[in-house]
């Protein structure tokens, strides 16, 4: 965890006195809703269909028990007992009242939560690997990274009205699970020739209506020209950016059309002149940053020690959640444990006040007060002692938590949808009730193994549809819902964008269509183990197309 | 961006003015005389460019008790007014699924 | 429309020159990007103060060979969304050591004074003289900077290392 200080305490302090004034200005009329909307957006409070939603910051996914609690007091006493994490890490109430909002904030300010940065076009809330400090497979903690980005970001003077909203990604591990290479800045830290660690930093990268995958600019950046080779990026965006057309504000317009060499060179040449300057990180910095992240004080702890060994042989459900849900840690005896925010009928990645209070309960219990939210909607315990899993899975199951099935066909990421989005054309919530309906047997869903289904109600495609291995991406025609299915996108290091299956189907279809889809897998696939990714990759879409068209 | 006052209306039968209520961003209906109302049966009706456009400078100008003002279609059947399409109707009634409580313990 | 300069809000001594009028020669004036650049040499030897009104468009490293002469710039802001002047005004002030006033014009919110203050603005043309009067208050509201801009301030990073090390001093003292 990273633990605050004063200045971080009355940085917040201080933008909720602001915000309160500024609720109250509107409230009273001497602000117009023209005037207001930036300085609410600033805040993270949305206007939807039904109510204001109100999108809490969650940085790099990490989440104390404290801070959980916090959320469930929000949820039960200003909001109607739920809440929904996102793509982006964050968490959304979705019934929040702006009368109520200056105490919300106070309140969350009070657990070290906020809205900053999780609207506008800013610099967004930085999100990374969500098993980040405990992956065997990563060489750094990259949470230290995005803390010290998320600082250097925090009501930037100079780029708080980019052209577009800018995402950046962090990643510190082989394989990837923070999708960098779609964010408008991926990083990816990695060791060159000599030993060192340093970034690749990727450009361009992004999913909305004209989804490109990012461009490598720069192949090693050492760390201490992290953040001004960063501010050149932004700055040369900022100046050149387009904003004559929201569509095609992002970087990676700009990135396109430049080319990424010639975009390249312009930030190098910005670079240059700040290079050595006040962003210049002096390892003094780095080390105070790294110093408050505080990592748990494990136990000396064996793997697979008896009362695992016990509950697996003798529990055929349990052995099916811990083959399903649980990752190595990089701590011998311990286990990354995934929440499933899935469970058949549910919408994707809403928890209600009574699981975040459990949730808050059992991390205090069994992984050092500590919760992560992963870009997949699911929650993670990340640092759970092997011999308390048989206990802490019977828990988890009380509170509907743990469906085992993690990276399976019903782990689905979906967007809210027309059902609370004021931007969507089509509804992506029933969609994927509907469909984890159909996979809800378990054998079969892990007889096709991983699968990824993504959907979005409208081309901003906050559902990632694109890096679906099956997108579904929602369009209005003539009124109606109809859905386009994409095939082969995939979101991790080896990113690629999905190839449209054929015309658009209208809503009652979708879930024939999709497990048409997956038949055709089981029965082109090679080999038992082949997964829907590499068959698409193998055969290409053809071979779906003909037998999901064939008698439609 | 353009305000919805510059935008070109046309309009292909009964509709009414929506917003969301300043305060807790409620769904409200622009009624006719000149207020607001939660019931869409309450909301004033116009069949005509010229009244649509009239109720809608209207509401915009009530800034202060409502955000967003927009008109929406509607289908009338006996005086009994409905929203004319899916987007509506989910603002009128809310999700079409039950809400994630039921989901809890 | 209230002019804050430097906290206070003062009477505009500048004129407004446009396209083509005649720039008196001992009054302070602003005067279009296009017209400096064309006239350079005029203005050079004018007995008044010349300011420039710098379209947000163009790189302000055309200004440099201007700079010393111009006692003021004026970047534009045509809505209060469009931020590329506040990457000028960091540049004028950062890299090319401008100290002459830097305005801002156009839309501007209140709620912007401080980031236009830290990118290096000392004047604010404000179009409501209740936020002309607020400005102090405003630009008062936080005490803690996460990164370094124009105004100088101390950044969190750096003030928390003064603070280790002053606990550290009074540790070993005891």
């Amino acid at each position: 965890m990273y633990l605050y200080d004063d200045f971080d305490r009355t940085l917040v302090d201080e933008r909720i006195d602001e915000f309160r004034d500024q609720v109250a200005r509107r409230l009273s009329g001497e602000l117009t809703e023209e005037q207001f909307k930036p300085l609410r957006l600033m805040n993270g409070v949305y206007l939807q269909l039904h109510a204001y939603m109100l999108r809490i910051a969650i940085p790099y996914g990490t989440l104390s028990s404290e801070q959980m609690r916090m959320l469930a007091h929000i949820a039960r006493r200003y909001d109607r007992n739920y809440g929904h994490f996102t793509t982006r890490q964050n968490l959304q109430f979705n019934w929040i009242k702006l009368e109520d909002l200056p105490d919300v904030m106070a309140d969350l300010g009070r657990a070290g939560l906020h809205g900053m940065q999780t609207s506008g076009n800013c610099v967004r809330n930085i999100t990374t690997d969500q098993w980040a400090g405990v992956a065997p497979d990563e060489i750094e903690d990259p949470r230290i990274w995005a803390e010290i980005l998320r600082q250097h970001s925090t009501l930037h003077p100079e780029f708080s009205f980019l052209p577009r909203k800018f995402k950046i990604a962090i990643t510190a591990a082989s394989h990837d699970r923070a999708a960098v290479r779609v964010h408008d800045i991926g990083l990816r830290l990695h060791r060159n020739g000599a030993g060192e660690t340093g970034f690749e930093v990727m450009v361009g990268g992004g999913l909305g209506r004209t989804p490109f995958i990012g461009k490598t600019i720069k192949a090693f950046l050492p760390k201490r020209d992290l953040l001004s080779y960063v501010e050149a990026i932004l700055r040369v965006y900022n100046q050149y950016g387009r904003r004559d057309n929201i569509y095609k504000a992002r970087i990676k317009i700009l990135v396109h059309d430049l080319g990424a060499e010639a975009f390249a060179k312009e930030v190098d040449a910005e670079w240059q002149v700040i290079k050595d300057g006040a962003l210049a990180l002096d390892p003094a910095h780095a080390a105070d940053i790294t110093a408050r992240f505080r990592y748990p004080e494990y136990e000396r702890l064996d793997d697979n020690p008896e009362e695992l060994r016990k509950a697996r042989s003798s529990n055929r459900r349990f052995a099916t959640w811990l083959d399903n849900s649980i990752a190595n840690h990089k701590v011998s005896g311990y286990a990354i444990v995934t929440l499933s925010l899935k469970p058949e009928g549910g919408p994707p990645g809403d928890a209600t006040a009574e699981q975040m209070e459990s949730i808050a309960a059992l991390a205090g219990r069994y992984s050092f007060g500590e919760i992560r939210v992963g870009h997949e909607q699911n929650l993670v315990l990340p640092h759970v002692a092997q011999r308390d899993l048989p206990t802490l899975w019977e828990k988890l199951e009380t509170i509907g938590v743990a469906t085992p099935n993690v990276g399976l066909v019903s782990d689905i990421i979906a967007c809210p949808g027309l059902d609370y989005c004021s931007l969507a054309n089509t509804r992506s919530i029933p969609i994927a009730q509907e469909l984890t309906r159909r996979f809800r047997n378990l054998d079969v869903a892990h007889d096709l193994g991983r699968l990824h289904i993504n959907i979005s109600g409208c081309i901003n495609a906050c559902g990632h549809h694109h890096v679906g291995h099956i997108g579904i991406l929602g369009v209005e025609k003539n009124g109606e819902e109809f859905f386009q299915i994409t095939l082969g996108g995939r979101a991790d290091e080896q990113a690629e964008l999905g190839a449209l299956l054929g015309p658009a189907v209208p809503y009652a279809e979708v879930a024939d269509v999709i497990e048409d889809v997956v038949a055709a897998y089981v029965e082109l696939r090679e080999r038992p183990n082949e997964l829907f990714i590499e068959t698409v990759n193998r055969v290409g879409v053809e071979p779906f197309k003909e037998r999901v068209y064939a008698t439609r | 961006m353009t305000s919805p006052l510059q935008q070109k209306l046309k309009i292909a039968g009964p509709v009414v003015v929506t917003a969301n209520r300043l305060g807790d961003g409620v769904v409200v209906y622009r009624t006719a005389d000149n207020g607001w109302s939660t019931q869409i049966g309450a909301a004033a009706i116009a069949t005509t460019v010229p009244a649509a456009t009239e109720l809608l400078h209207a509401a915009i100008a009530d800034d202060i008790s409502a955000v967003g003002a927009y008109i929406a279609p509607v289908e009338v059947d006996a005086g009994r007014i409905q929203p004319g399409n899916m987007r509506e109707r989910i603002r009128l009634q809310g999700p079409t699924f039950d809400l994630p409580a039921i989901f809890g313990i | 429309m209230p002019l804050v300069k430097n906290g206070k809000i003062i009477d505009d001594p500048y004129l407004r020159v446009l396209d083509d009028a005649p720039v008196p020669d001992d009054t302070a004036v602003i005067v279009p990007a296009e017209r400096l650049l064309a006239d350079a040499g005029d203005f050079a030897l004018r007995a008044g103060r010349t300011g420039v009104l710098w379209p947000n468009a163009r790189n302000v490293s055309d200004l440099v060979p201007h700079l010393e002469r111009l006692s003021l710039v004026a970047l534009i802001f045509p809505t209060f969304r469009d931020g590329r002047a506040y990457s000028q005004a960091r540049i004028l002030r950062e890299r090319y050591n401008f100290r002459g006033e830097l305005r801002a014009t156009g839309d501007i919110l209140r709620d912007q004074f401080l980031f236009l203050h830290r990118a290096g603005f000392n004047a604010f043309e404000v179009a409501k003289a209740t936020d002309a009067s607020a400005f102090v208050d405003v630009i008062r509201r936080f005490s803690v900077f996460y990164q370094p801009a124009a105004d100088g301030q101390s950044i969190a990073l750096r003030r928390r290392l003064d603070h280790t090390g002053s606990r550290s001093a009074t540790n070993s003292m005891a």
